[in-house]
């Protein structure tokens, strides 16, 4: 499968050239019965239950679930934080991790570190931007570990800022700024390296309703302009914003299905 | 990599007194390091050129040792004074020596018009004491073998003397008064500075017959200085001298000498001594505060690595490799450690120049203090740093992005 898309806000959605699947649609992740088992001492806790997913180019997904539900779990692998303890993850057309074959093929912690530097882009519930350092730091630091060369470093993030509003906001630490500016300032962080993913983690939870539909509005456009994005949340309404709905249940998924609002042909169910 | 130094340095300056207070140790102990050192060059630069002045291939015959400590100075008091014939005899009978004098002294109270110097260290030499120490006498002129012989009441002061007695007139042809008898000023000897403890510019000498007549009724015993006809034969002279004086004392084979050949390597020795010491004391205090210093360096960081667990986890989820997390902990314990021995070496330095201009000794400071400091940021940092840094490096970015 090979896959080659450029994203980026601001650029007009183009047609990418793709060896087509059998959906019609290009994979990004692929979860060949994935399972991530905790032991707390003698209790073994299966977080994920042997799941299988595919992550299609441009998926807009909700991850929905009680808390302990395995959505985090789901979330961290995803992303590469973790790893999981048997099953096959694919991420465009590098193994991940492979667990169930006769050879057990595991990236390396800086093979990981370069997956989540350079191919996702993290959205937290609590932001987490760095306290002492302004918007314009926060948003270079994915590029500093890139080792990306400052003139190039400037443009990128001073872009990145602009694309989210916050241009003239460039030297404010975090705590010189808003709820919203700060999300939105972990946005541009997400978006600065052109990453394959967005993965936002209950994005809104800590916003009021009016903050969080204009962080939605970001989102929603980020998917527009060609962008792949996963959001994990509990509120139904912000699940809805999109086009597909993947509820887990005791680490399995519970139901995985079109948001018939949004799109009305499904292709990939 | 640079953009990862100035990470760590902007952490530092989040907690500017705790940096402070955490690199005290390290200050202290390159202070007590430095300011030893400095104290060390001073001694030796000045050191090193007064043995040198003095000569190597003199030596001195007298009752006992002069370093030998205390049992050895109760043992030589029990002797026979040196006589001061003994100069004549040694330079009558051996080959290997060129000149010798005797060398006598006491202190005296020192008179011109209604001005007086107390307690001065009067010595009575013979004419060739200036060939044999190598003295220069800048004004008038040594006294001659004659005026010796005949008991002549002549003078050479040293510098002190002058700039108290004479401080704008010539005093060549001045009289003044050595406890009471009147002696004329018939030179002066040239600017020598110190000399250890001994200020070379009190000096007083005047003929050691003339002395002997006027101030030393009883003999009290001398010394003899000798010089050897070079440095090379120095060894073989001594050691003339040594059979040479047994003899002139009547010492049976089975005797053991009742008196002693003293050097100024003796004193060399001493001072080697004691600076080996001043050394084991600067390296001790320094290495025992240097460890604190570092235990410190390492309880801090420990702290910085836990309160920062959320940022350790911040930098891995956007792309940091336990690599450059460690590089940017280590760094920035060096960074402490550099705080500690900058101002460890501009208090030093300070202390240097106070030694310097207070106190006689002569406080420098040496060249190499940059390669000194560079060596302690490394080696403190890195060795107290890693157990931190390491922890943070390999922190879990799970849990380290829900900590807190």
């Amino acid at each position: 499968m090979e896959v080659k898309s450029e994203k980026k806000v601001g650029e007009n959605p183009e047609k990418t050239e793709e060896k087509n699947n059998m959906t019609g649609q290009n994979t990004l992740i692929k979860f060949d019965h994935i399972s991530r088992i905790y032991q707390m001492g003698a209790e073994t806790i299966r977080a994920l239950d042997d799941i299988s997913l595919t992550i299609h180019v441009n998926d807009y997904i909700s991850i929905m679930g009680p808390s302990g539900s395995g959505k985090s779990t789901l979330m961290n692998i995803i992303g590469c934080l973790d790893t999981p303890t048997s099953g096959v993850y694919q991420f465009e057309d590098e193994i991940v991790c492979d667990m169930n074959s006769e050879k057990i093929i595991k990236m390396n912690d800086n093979q990981l570190a370069s997956i989540r530097n350079k191919k996702i882009g993290f959205v937290f519930q609590t932001f987490n931007l760095l306290p002492r350092a302004t918007a314009f730091q926060n948003v270079e630091l994915p590029l500093i570990y890139a080792g990306i060369p400052r003139h190039e470093r400037r443009e990128k993030v001073l872009k990145a800022l602009k694309d989210v509003s916050l241009a003239d906001r460039s030297t404010h630490t975090p705590s010189e700024l808003s709820g919203g500016q700060r999300q939105r300032v972990a946005i541009a962080r997400a978006l600065v390296n052109s990453p394959s993913i967005i993965l936002a983690d209950e994005p809104t939870g800590n916003l009021d309703s009016e903050t969080s539909r204009e962080i939605m509005v970001f989102l929603d456009e980020l998917h527009r302009l060609n962008n792949t994005v996963i959001i994990v949340t509990h509120e139904p309404d912000i699940a809805a914003h999109a086009h597909r709905m993947i509820h887990i249940l005791d680490g399995k998924i519970d139901r995985d299905e079109i948001n018939h609002q949004k799109i009305k042909n499904p292709v990939n169910v | 990599m640079f953009d990862i130094l100035k990470m760590s340095i902007s952490a530092l300056l989040a907690h500017k007194m705790r940096t402070v207070l955490t690199t005290l140790g390290i200050t202290i102990g390159v202070f007590t390091v430095g300011a030893i050192t400095a104290i060390i060059e001073g001694l030796n630069s000045s050191f090193e050129s007064q043995i040198s002045m003095m000569g190597s291939d003199v030596f001195y015959i007298s009752k006992g040792s002069w370093f030998g400590g205390y049992e050895s100075w109760i043992n030589a008091r029990k002797r026979k004074p040196v006589d001061v014939d003994l100069a004549d005899y040694i330079s009558e009978n051996a080959i290997n020596v060129s000149a010798t004098s005797p060398m006598v002294n006491r202190h005296r109270t020192l008179k011109y018009k209604d001005k007086s110097i107390e307690s001065v260290e009067v010595t009575g030499v013979n004419h060739l004491m200036p060939m044999i120490e190598g003295t220069e006498i800048d004004a008038g002129r040594f006294f001659s073998e004659s005026e010796c012989r005949h008991r002549k009441n002549v003078v050479v002061i040293g510098e002190n003397i002058r700039k108290e007695f004479f401080p704008d007139t010539n005093p060549v042809g001045e009289k003044i008064y050595i406890s009471g008898h009147r002696f004329m000023v018939i030179g002066l000897f040239e600017k020598k500075g110190k000399m250890l403890f001994n200020d070379m510019d009190n000096r007083v000498q005047v003929p050691y017959l003339t002395f002997s007549k006027l101030f030393q009724r009883r003999n009290r015993g001398a010394n003899i200085a000798v010089k050897s006809t070079s440095t090379a034969m120095l060894d073989d002279s001594k050691e003339e001298v040594r059979n040479l004086v047994r003899h002139y004392r009547h010492l049976k084979p089975s005797d053991e000498d009742d008196f002693a050949i003293n050097q100024m390597n003796t004193l060399v020795d001493m001072y080697n001594r004691m600076t080996a010491l001043l050394w084991a004391v600067a390296i001790g205090i320094g290495s025992i505060s240097l460890v604190v210093g570092g235990i410190g360096v390492m309880n801090i960081m420990l702290v910085s690595v836990t309160e920062r667990t959320r940022e350790i986890g911040i930098r891995k989820s956007v792309g940091a490799t336990r690599q450059k997390i460690l590089f940017q902990f280590l760094f920035e314990s060096m960074a402490v450690c550099s705080i500690g021995v900058i101002s460890g070496l501009l208090l030093a330095t300070g202390a240097a120049y106070i030694i310097h201009t207070f106190t006689p000794l002569a406080a420098k400071v040496p060249a190499n203090w940059g390669i000194l400091g560079a060596g302690v940021v490394v080696l403190v940092g890195l060795i107290f740093g890693m157990w931190p840094a390491n922890r943070a490096a390999r922190l879990d970015p799970i849990d380290a992005l829900r900590f807190g």
